[in-house]
């Protein structure tokens, strides 16, 4: 069914937000795939172990490859060593920013913390903001006006994705929220999910990043060479491709506005590689119904959910092109979305509450 | 003041180590824990931050971390430990007898 549809006012500030209070659907009860509390108990515990198995192998291809981009500096060698360099900057700290800010990765706090942090900076992020915007996510999953982190709203703003390879939109939006913040300030949009008690900290670590900023311009100044920023600053930009390929998967052409992630939200399957890179957040969905299962436990998670669950996409590919797929679709009708059939095992889907009888932006 | 009583929540047998069951009394909500060194605590069933429920949580020695958000508490305090929570939780007072837990509501 094609249905027309006006374009929704995606803003946190705009009228969607009320729209969606009226409906229910903001800080609602999500459905839940059944897991008896025995089984769910040893899915949630921490460990220590694979966190920093992973961080030391992280860290440790950093290095090499950050040699070998030394080594091969002013060859035509430098082009795959950065990129296989900024690669593995940024697609593991995107998932360990995300990973930590939550809290599961490692057991011990200071640990997740540290990581969180560091991994922060990389993909230049504000540390504490973006820990309650994606507080927001979890609480309000791509409900329209609520949601600080839908990527790309219906229809679908093409040149947001584009320039998302190499960090084009949300990189200098980020760098202007820094010297916001360092002059005490919010923007609108963060004013709606940052509490006051945050935001000191917030102007804090703002000026603390504009300072290791400014000193690595400072050392490039001083090397007459850009070299530096190859190692911090630019691998955010540059080896971004991942990161965005993965963002795409999480959500596009899913439902919006619903109380179950098996509607809004795609799990695929990856290769170890590219699950490493991830930490398994390609389990998308058993993530986000479950969020306190650490990364290392949602293969055994997703093992005991996937009888209630759409069948995963094979693979990164597939899913970009069912994505792609979906997203020209609603570039001529806003209102198309991706309904998966779910296995006979199944519970069936929770539209949440008044939420099915809207034509406008129910179909398929 | 205000008056005070002392409730019948479970049975001790009825929470493992390391674990926290939900305790609805009239209108209110509860959560009951009991910690890795089996020691009982009880406080408002709600997280401070949004309205999901700590008994679907996970117990870490004598922290709960909420299940939608990890946020995290200290059980026997109420103390708010994790963000996202930054309001500290309330709590209630614990006897045991005759096997039963009872809280002091």
């Amino acid at each position: 069914m094609a249905a027309t549809a006006g374009k929704r006012d995606y803003s946190l500030t705009g009228p969607e937000g009320k729209r969606a209070e009226e409906k229910g659907l903001v800080a609602a009860d999500w459905y839940q795939t059944p897991i008896p509390r025995p089984q769910m108990k040893e899915l949630m515990k921490r460990k220590n172990g694979p966190a920093i198995r992973d961080t030391i192998i992280w860290f440790g291809g950093l290095i090499i490859l950050g040699y070998l981009g030394y080594l091969s500096w002013g060859t035509w060698w430098a082009v795959p060593a950065f990129l296989a360099y900024g690669i593995l900057y940024a697609t593991p700290a995107d998932s360990r920013w995300h990973e930590c800010g939550h809290g599961t990765a490692f057991k011990t706090p200071w640990m997740n913390e540290v990581i969180y942090q560091i991994a922060s900076f990389m993909m230049l992020r504000s540390a504490t903001p973006w820990r309650w915007s994606h507080t927001r996510h979890h609480t309000d999953t791509f409900i329209v006006g609520r949601d600080p982190e839908i990527l790309t709203e219906r229809p679908p703003v093409w040149k947001v994705l584009i320039m998302e390879v190499v960090h084009l939109y949300g990189g200098p939006k980020e760098i202007k929220r820094f010297f916001l913040h360092a002059f005490g300030k919010v923007d609108n949009t963060e004013n709606e999910y940052i509490p006051q008690s945050e935001r000191r900290k917030t102007y804090w670590e703002a000026r603390i990043y504009l300072l290791i900023l400014a000193a690595l311009v400072a050392t490039c100044v001083l090397t007459g060479s850009f070299l530096p920023a190859m190692y911090l600053f630019l691998p955010s930009f540059y080896g971004s491709i991942i990161v965005i390929l993965y963002a795409m998967t999480q959500h596009l052409g899913l439902y919006e506005d619903v109380l179950d992630h098996r509607l809004n939200t795609r799990t695929m399957y990856l290769n170890p590689v590219l699950r490493f890179l991830y930490w398994n957040m390609n389990y998308h969905i058993e993530h986000h119904m479950y969020p306190m299962v650490p990364y290392h436990q949602l293969p055994k998670l997703h093992e005991a959910m996937k009888h209630d669950c759409p069948k995963p996409m094979p693979g990164l590919f597939s899913a970009l092109k069912e994505v792609y797929v979906a997203l020209r679709k609603q570039r001529h009708d806003p209102a198309y979305v991706i309904v998966k059939p779910l296995p006979a095992t199944a519970n069936p889907y929770y539209w949440g509450v008044s939420n099915v009888p809207d034509p406008k932006w129910h179909t398929s | 003041m205000a008056q005070t009583e002392w409730i019948e929540a479970c049975e001790v047998d009825d929470i493992e180590e390391e674990d926290v069951i939900r305790f609805d009394h009239g209108d209110r909500t509860f959560a009951i824990y009991r910690t890795d060194k089996g020691d009982f605590y009880a406080s408002d069933g709600y997280c401070t931050h949004e309205r999901f429920h700590l008994s679907n949580g996970l117990v870490m020695g004598s922290t709960i971390e909420c299940p939608k958000h990890n946020g995290r508490f200290d059980i026997p305090t109420g103390a708010a430990k994790r963000a996202p929570v930054c309001v500290d939780l309330k709590t209630y007072p614990v006897k045991l007898e005759n096997g039963k837990v009872y809280i002091q509501i």
